[in-house]
């Protein structure tokens, strides 16, 4: 590794000095016509004439690395190497140990006994009711949210690029929830669902409805929540949306009004088809958030136990863990909710890869 | 762009007229009624803030401004009060984390767009850098809590430092940091790659013909042209720094620390014992959105762009 930076140093070094003489925005003709500067960078050239005839132990290797790779490969490692394991570390790595903590029957304080390993928690996972319940209500919450907000964001995109005027304005009230915490939005749903003096149930009492108790009522505060969410995030699947919808050519819009279609079929058959790519990628964001709820349940009650029928696997962990100190117990649960989220993001890859984006 | 701004000559108000259909009004009132629906949550927050405790709350409507009788500034004062040294912890690792990630993120995109080595390696390592976006964090909570208590306890490590007078509570600060730049690496360098991956290579080429190292192009050349997308990635990155609260909880855990950042002390405000102070509650989620809204007012375009990508 270190010679692999030495030797890029030794051609920075190389090349800095002519270079210091160039202005960093001039183009491709100014450097060609600019011949003499060219061949006096030479020093590069030279540098690498040098080279071949004794390239040493570690340049033949890094030169069969290359011919594996690619050209750059070794010179471009110190590059992406360093995030890559860093990143690497903390996510891999601590996935590969919490399925090992997994298999332990850590909990309390201290360490971790790595002796004995089993499956006892994945056991005790699936016959506790509790789990099952999480797991449902984590299934429920992704499906409802990520389709209500997939549905409003598409409506918020159609309308806003129906030409409107103050188009910016529009689209930076929608998206302004986006840009807040979960702790704070937590709380602003908290005051509009409040049984007494919330908007939510003056709004209903107008119809003659109510007043719920939508946060203490345990078939309710799932939707509740679902609804919070929707409202922070359709402002993201807007702007995916928008995007999608920007690169459909002004053709097909026309070619459908020839055609004679009303705006709603021509959207229904002519563009909402075209948008699959956005859908796709703003459904995989949208599904991975939901799994995360987490932030938003603790906040609405300022504890690791969320408000009685809105517990997900995700505040079920948490809870396990930091709350019963359950390490093990908890992990396991933890490696239940990612397996949930490799259902989404193993195809999502996979996708990605035959698109020839990755 | 739209018909109302057509000059008023006397032909051309009547033909504006005729062209103000209804399907136009009917798209310009969904659109408001939707701005209603989307501002209501804030603005019925921004007008409780400022109302008096209980009875302001239980004797007005919670989306209309307090009568006088019913008005104080108190609640802000008395959740500046509880948040503001939060808001100075937060800063202390967001910043940071922010910038450091957005550097990585960025020379990692260069090593893999601008460099030529084969599509076949490389789509893995892009994989899982793509895959560490959606990684749900409780699958590393608690290896990070083993990892920080055990392997790395800079609790321990940083001895010196607390000898000089810092609260050794501030080693959690230092974990934050360096978690959430290993987690946001994943996000930075995607976002980086769709920018480096149209950015002109023309330009790149030649200098690499030239006999420019790929530390000199990134210097030169790719470092100064990535500055709108620093714009968009620091927004973004700050943004969700200063807005998570789960590695706060795990990391610092409570919102008694001296090193509690703002999201772990407003979770726990307002639950009092006399019941829930909506208005105590409400200002302390404005004084902690502050900085995220400053940032999203200045940089909604920015921002957009990053959350798209």
């Amino acid at each position: 590794m270190r010679t692999i930076f030495r030797a890029i140093r030794r051609r920075v070094n190389g090349t800095e000095k002519p270079d210091d003489g160039r202005t960093r925005n001039s183009d491709r003709r100014t450097r060609n016509s600019d011949g003499t500067r060219a061949r006096t960078d030479g020093g590069v050239v030279s540098e690498d004439d040098r080279g071949p005839p004794d390239p040493g132990v570690l340049g033949r290797t890094r030169d069969r690395i290359n011919g594996r790779f690619g050209s750059d490969f070794a010179e471009s490692t110190p590059f992406w190497l360093p995030p890559f394991l860093l990143m690497g570390l903390f996510v891999y790595g601590a996935i590969l140990w919490n399925v090992v903590i997994s298999l332990t029957d850590f909990e309390g304080f201290g360490q971790p006994d790595y002796s004995d390993l089993d499956f006892e928690m994945y056991v005790r996972a699936f016959q506790d009711s509790g789990v099952i319940t999480a797991g449902a209500n984590t299934l429920i919450l992704t499906v409802a949210f990520t389709l209500s907000t997939l549905a409003v964001g598409l409506l918020l995109a159609i309308l806003i690029d129906r030409g409107i005027r103050f188009e910016n304005t529009f689209r930076t009230i929608y998206l302004l929830p986006m840009s807040l915490s979960f702790v704070v939005t937590a709380q602003f749903w908290l005051w509009i669902y409040n049984f007494n003096n919330g908007i939510a149930n003056i709004l209903l009492g107008v119809v003659n409805l109510g007043p719920f108790d939508f946060i203490g009522n345990r078939a309710l505060v799932l939707w509740a929540v679902v609804f919070a969410l929707m409202w922070q995030f359709s402002g993201y699947a807007m702007v995916v949306y928008l995007a999608g919808l920007r690169a459909i050519p002004t053709e097909h819009y026309e070619a459908a009004k020839v055609d004679g279609a009303s705006t709603l079929k021509m959207y229904w058959r002519v563009i909402v088809p075209q948008l699959k790519g956005a859908t796709i990628s703003a459904t995989v964001v949208l599904m991975v958030f939901a799994l995360k709820a987490f932030d938003f349940l603790y906040s609405l009650v300022s504890g690791y136990r969320p408000p009685n029928g809105a517990d997900i696997l995700a505040t079920k962990m948490v809870r396990e863990a930091y709350a019963n100190l359950n390490w093990a117990y908890a992990s396991a649960i933890a490696i239940l909710l990612f397996l949930l989220a490799l259902v989404i993001i193993g195809p999502y890859l996979v996708y990605q890869y035959r698109e020839g984006n990755l | 762009m739209s018909d109302a701004t057509a000059a008023p000559t006397e032909s051309e108000t009547e033909s504006v007229l005729d062209r103000i259909d209804l399907y136009r009004v009917g798209l310009y009132v969904s659109l408001l009624a939707l701005v209603v629906l989307y501002m209501i949550p804030i603005q019925s927050g921004l007008v409780t803030s400022i109302k008096t405790s209980p009875t302001g709350v239980s004797e007005t409507l919670p989306y209309l401004p307090p009568p006088p009788e019913f008005f104080t500034l108190e609640k802000w004062q008395t959740a500046f009060d509880a948040l503001s040294r939060g808001l100075v912890n937060s800063a202390l690792y967001a910043v940071p984390a922010t910038v450091i990630s957005a550097f990585f993120g960025s020379i990692a995109a260069y090593g893999l767009t601008q460099a030529t080595w084969k599509d076949r390696y490389k789509a893995p390592v892009l994989a899982l850098f793509v895959a560490g976006i959606f990684i749900p964090y409780q699958a590393v909570l608690v290896p990070l809590s083993q990892f920080w208590a055990n392997i790395v306890p800079l609790t321990d490590l940083l001895g010196f430092v607390w000898a000089m007078g810092v609260d050794d509570d501030y080693a959690g600060t230092v974990e934050m940091i360096v978690t959430h730049v290993a987690y946001g690496i994943p996000i930075c360098t995607i976002l980086f790659r769709s920018y480096y991956k149209n950015m002109s290579v023309e330009m790149i080429e030649s200098a690499r013909l030239d006999g420019a190292s790929m530390r000199a192009v990134y210097r030169r050349i790719v470092l100064p042209l990535s500055t709108p997308m620093f714009a968009v990635v620091l927004i973004y990155q700050f943004t969700q720094i200063w807005n998570d609260l789960l590695f706060a909880l795990i990391l610092i855990s409570t919102e008694s620390s001296p090193a509690a950042p703002v999201v772990l002390i407003l979770a726990g405000l307002g639950l009092s014992l006399e019941g829930q102070d909506f208005p105590l509650r409400m200002a302390g989620a404005f004084i902690a959105a502050l900085p995220t809204l400053a940032v999203y007012v200045m940089f909604g375009e920015e921002f957009a762009e990053g959350v798209a990508t």
